[in-house]
Order: C-alpha cells, then sequence, then structure tokens
C-alpha cells in the first residue's frame, strides 16, 4: 500500500517523458506558431506551449518551461498526444485527459497514448493542477487561434 | 524536553493518520495545530454565550462582551503593551499589517520619501507599501542581506538616511527562521523620525515579545500560526498613533456620532473594528495564549532548538540534501533535494504522512534571491518529537531512492 500510491504517480513512462522530453524547446522567432504562457504561481509549475494548427489539423506543439516531473512529463505526454490529430479530437482528448486525472474511467474508444498514464494523480488531488497546466496551455492556444479568425 | 512530555495529549489531531500513516505535522509555520482547551474556548461561546459584543443590553450580550474584552487584555499582557486600548483586532496578520500601510501611507509618505524592507518579507509585510510606494512616487529600499540571507544592524544602517519615513520588517523570517536584531533597528529608525511596523506572525508562537522594550511603533501577529484559531489577527500599535490614524474600514460599531453631514468615530481600539468581529476566534485566541503562557517560552525555544539541531544532523548526512539555513534561530528548516523539485518530494512526504511546505512561501523575493524556484520547509513547534523528524529523514531517503534511482 505504502509505495502502490507513489507508484502510480510516478508510473516509469512518465519518468521517462520527464528525463527525456519530446517536443522540447520552441523557436520564438516562428510566426506560424501561437504562444501561450501558463504558470501556477502558488508553486512555480511555468510552462509555455507554441501550437502550429493548419486546416483544422494540429501540425506541431511544442513546449520549455520549468516545473515539478508532472507538469514536465505531462507537457511532453500532451504533444506526442495531440499532434497530428485534428483541433476538434484534440479538444476531445483533452477533456478526456482531466477525467482521467481525476479519477474517472477514460473512455476506451480514445487513443490517449501514454496520456492514460496520468490516472495516478488522482490519488494526489494538489497535483492535479501539475497535470493539466500543459493541456489548458494548448486549450487556451486553440481559442485565441480561433478568436483572431 | 520534560514539560512538553503530555503535550500531545491536549491535540486531538494527532491521533488521526494521512494516507494511513501516523499524522507526522512539520507544517506550524504556516498553520499550528489547535489544543483542545482552544476548541473547548470557542465551542463554550457557541454554545453558552452566544450574544453580539458591545450591543446587547441584555445578560448573555454583556458575558460575551467581558469574554472579548477580556482575550484583548490578554494579549496585551502577553505582549506587554501599556494599554489594552492599543489592541485592535483583525481576521488575521495580513489586515493588520495592510491596516497601518492603509490608513497611514497616504498621509505620511510623500513623493521622494523612502520606505525600507528587505527581501525577506512575506509578501504580506512589503506588498502594501509597494503598493503605496507606487502611489505615492516614493522609493521603496531593501536593506541588503548577508551572504546567508540576514538582515543586520549594519546593513539596515547602509540604507537608512533622513528621507526613511517607514521602515516596514520581519520579527522572524518564515523561511529561514532568523531573528532579526529588530530592537537596535527601531532604535535606529527612530534617530531619523521614521515609523517601524514589524512583523511579527512568526515570532509570536516562538518568542517573547515585549512592545515596550522594543519600542516598535506596530506589531502584526496572527493566531493562527501561535496554537489559536483562524480568523483572528492583532495589530498593536502605540496608542498616540493609533489616535491620529484614519480608519479604512466603516460600518456599525465603530462610530460615535452618525449625521447627515458627517460623523464621528469611536476612540481606537474600536474604530478599527468596522462591524461584528470574529468573537469565537477571539475567545479561542486567549485560550491559546493562556496555553502558551502554562508552557512557557523558555521551554518552548529548548524544545524546538533541540530537534531542529536533531533534524539538521540527520537530514545534512544524506547526500543531496541542501539546507539553506543549517542554523537558524527557530525551528524552520528550508532545503531541497538536489536534481528532485520540491512538489515531486512533496507528493512522496505527504505519502509517507508528513505534512511539510513545499512552494515559495509567499516569499518570491527571497527565492529569486536564494535563486530557488522553490524549496521545502520542515518546520516545529511544541508537539514534535524526535520520532517525527525520524519519518522526516525516512520520507526524504525514500522520495531520493524514487527519483534519484527509481526505486519504490
Amino acid at each position: 500500500m505504502e509505495f502502490s500510491n507513489l507508484q502510480s504517480l510516478y508510473r516509469q513512462v512518465i519518468m521517462d517523458h520527464y528525463k527525456n522530453p519530446r517536443n522540447k524547446g520552441i523557436d520564438k522567432n516562428n510566426t506560424e506558431y501561437h504562444t501561450v504562457h501558463l504558470k501556477n504561481p502558488t508553486c512555480g509549475d511555468d510552462v509555455t506551449v507554441a501550437v502550429k494548427i493548419s486546416n483544422g489539423v494540429v501540425e506541431d506543439i511544442r513546449h520549455e518551461g520549468i516545473g515539478c516531473s508532472i507538469c514536465c512529463s505531462s507537457a511532453s505526454v500532451m504533444s506526442e498526444t495531440l499532434i497530428e490529430k485534428s483541433v476538434e479530437e484534440a479538444n476531445i482528448l483533452t477533456n478526456n485527459f482531466y477525467e482521467i486525472v481525476k479519477g474517472e474511467a477514460p473512455n476506451e474508444d480514445l487513443d490517449m497514448g501514454d496520456a492514460i498514464s496520468y490516472a495516478g494523480v488522482a490519488s494526489f488531488p494538489a497535483r492535479i493542477k501539475c497535470a493539466t497546466i500543459p493541456w489548458k496551455a494548448f486549450e487556451t492556444a486553440v481559442l485565441e487561434i480561433n478568436s483572431q479568425k | 524536553m520534560s514539560s512538553l512530555q503530555t503535550v500531545r495529549d491536549d491535540f486531538k489531531i494527532l491521533n488521526e493518520t494521512m494516507n494511513g500513516k501516523p499524522l507526522v505535522y512539520l507544517d506550524s509555520s504556516a498553520t499550528s495545530l489547535k489544543p483542545n482547551s482552544v476548541v473547548e474556548a470557542i465551542e463554550f461561546y457557541n454554545t453558552k454565550k452566544t450574544a453580539n459584543v458591545h450591543r446587547g443590553v441584555y445578560k448573555l450580550g454583556n458575558e460575551a462582551t467581558e469574554l472579548y474584552e477580556g482575550s484583548r487584555h490578554t494579549v496585551a499582557k502577553f505582549i506587554n503593551a501599556k494599554s489594552s486600548n492599543e489592541i485592535v483586532f483583525t481576521k488575521g496578520c495580513t489586515e493588520a499589517l495592510n491596516l497601518v500601510a492603509m490608513s497611514l501611507g497616504h498621509s505620511i509618505i510623500e513623493e521622494g520619501d523612502e520606505i525600507i524592507t528587505s527581501e525577506l518579507e512575506h509578501h504580506s509585510s512589503f506588498l502594501p507599501w509597494q503598493w503605496i510606494a507606487n502611489h505615492q512616487k516614493a522609493k521603496l529600499v531593501f536593506v541588503p542581506l548577508t551572504e546567508d540571507g540576514r538582515i543586520t544592524v549594519e546593513n539596515f544602517k547602509s540604507v537608512l538616511s533622513e528621507r526613511t519615513k517607514v521602515v516596514a520588517l520581519t520579527y522572524v523570517s518564515n523561511v529561514m527562521g532568523y531573528i532579526t536584531p529588530i530592537k537596535e533597528i527601531i532604535k535606529l529608525a527612530h534617530s531619523v523620525g521614521a515609523l517601524v511596523s514589524v512583523d511579527a506572525a512568526q515570532a509570536s508562537p516562538h518568542i517573547k515579545i515585549d512592545v515596550q522594550n522594543l519600542d516598535c511603533d506596530f506589531l502584526s501577529f496572527t493566531g493562527h500560526k501561535m496554537l489559536g484559531p483562524t480568523g483572528i489577527g492583532v495589530l498593536y500599535g502605540k496608542y498616540s498613533l493609533l489616535e491620529k490614524m484614519e480608519p479604512i474600514s466603516f460600518g456599525g460599531e465603530m462610530i460615535d456620532l452618525v449625521d447627515l453631514n458627517g460623523s464621528t468615530f469611536k476612540n481606537p481600539p474600536y474604530k478599527f473594528e468596522a462591524g461584528t468581529p470574529v468573537i469565537g476566534s477571539a475567545i479561542g485566541l486567549k485560550a491559546a495564549i493562556d496555553y502558551i503562557n502554562k508552557i512557557g517560552f523558555d521551554a518552548i525555544q529548548k524544545h524546538e532548538i533541540e530537534l531542529r539541531e536533531y533534524a539538521i544532523d540527520l537530514l545534512s548526512k544524506i547526500e543531496g540534501v541542501n539546507i539553506y539555513n543549517t542554523v537558524s534561530d527557530v525551528g524552520i528548516i528550508n532545503f531541497n533535494i538536489e536534481d528532485v523539485h520540491p512538489h515531486d518530494m512533496a507528493s512522496v512526504y505527504d505519502n509517507h504522512g508528513v505534512c511539510v511546505r513545499a512552494g515559495h512561501h509567499c516569499t518570491q523575493l527571497f527565492m529569486k534571491w536564494l535563486k530557488a524556484p522553490a524549496t521545502l520547509r520542515a518546520s516545529i513547534y511544541i508537539y514534535n518529537t524526535k520520532e517525527d523528524i525520524d519519518a522526516l529523514v525516512a520520507a526524504t531517503i525514500s522520495g531520493k531512492d524514487i527519483f534519484l534511482h527509481g526505486i519504490f
């Protein structure tokens, strides 16, 4: 019991994304990307996500920032999960991610990839925010892109 | 330590568990636990003596008022104020510190004046003055900290000038646990005619405060960090200053005469206590002070330092543990584990039943000074034991294993 909660929070796949983040690094001069910066002032998690959308498809997501392993790994996982999805599908996956970290059963029909590994966060309510910040940044980026149209 | 051996029996919450483990509470600098006597005092008011204060002509109303004012008297004695009229009840230390700045700031700070504060401050100590400085086009001046993060008399002298109008400093740092040489600083500040507002939120639970000896102009603290309930704080002010200050909140209870063309207000402290106060919490604060007095600050300090040294000794033997304050004056330990984010560590402590604070501790200026985005803070109080420290150490080792070696 003692370690099972922690073990499910810090799954190997999560620690792998933390140590070897995918799609990390933002080229600030590339105007094809829309950038959103979010932070959690209470703990210092600080994430920037850059999203490139064309023809209703998420073509690329880049991220950078500082924070705990849950937050940083989640940015990496989010980018992998959402790239090449339609914007509509990406939003559905994002909402499903919010359900997963709250401890709800995931929608089996959706291709969540490594994002499914964040179910353990539900046992640590204080950490839900860490996991969702990068996804919130993506959501905000999509909203801002749409409102600019 | 002998006089503190039975203390744990007085805190019902220590029978609770967290995540299936006995509760190890090492976050008293955030808020302390509350002894049974405090809980009972609040219950006594709520079940036997409920009535508003300073209003009811009936007996119960009078009894409630006596309890409320009795608490004010106890607070005055606790910090050796000259009179109970120098004790303003607020909802916490933050409100008390803000009251001083908002009431005085606009009338005594002019363009070009200087306000001295420090990077060691809690946000509530310097933000009100930063706001005043911005509005009045005054300058906020920071005492340079020593290499280990202390405020010293020498460094204070280096920024004190004829332009200094206000000094807003912490008595005890909530991150490093350092005691500021505030008495000497107050004397120097007075020599240039400046007023001094002392943030004593982390002092009142740990050290004896004597406002007459310090000669401070204002001193603020809160009940909930010193065994009392939340919702009650204290602003001490010299009566001659409180008398001259304008109220910042208006309503019931603070008025003298109300007229269509203008109104007059009561004398201090009442003119600063608009509306129905947090009566039960004020009564709970008296019980908290009675409890502290019964134990005595000598025993409290001895206990805290003994446990702190025990903890520092064990933690510093763990490779990769960086302690920012290996020497400090109260039971606060500020540390980090190399290559592990404090929030990741905090979940390990959580899982071990250990409550520690992880974050910036409402001191973003000091976190920048430390060059750390966040740190871990374990804070010790009267009910902690060596077993609590052992649990902290075991969880620390376990966290290192998890994050650095993948061993659960």
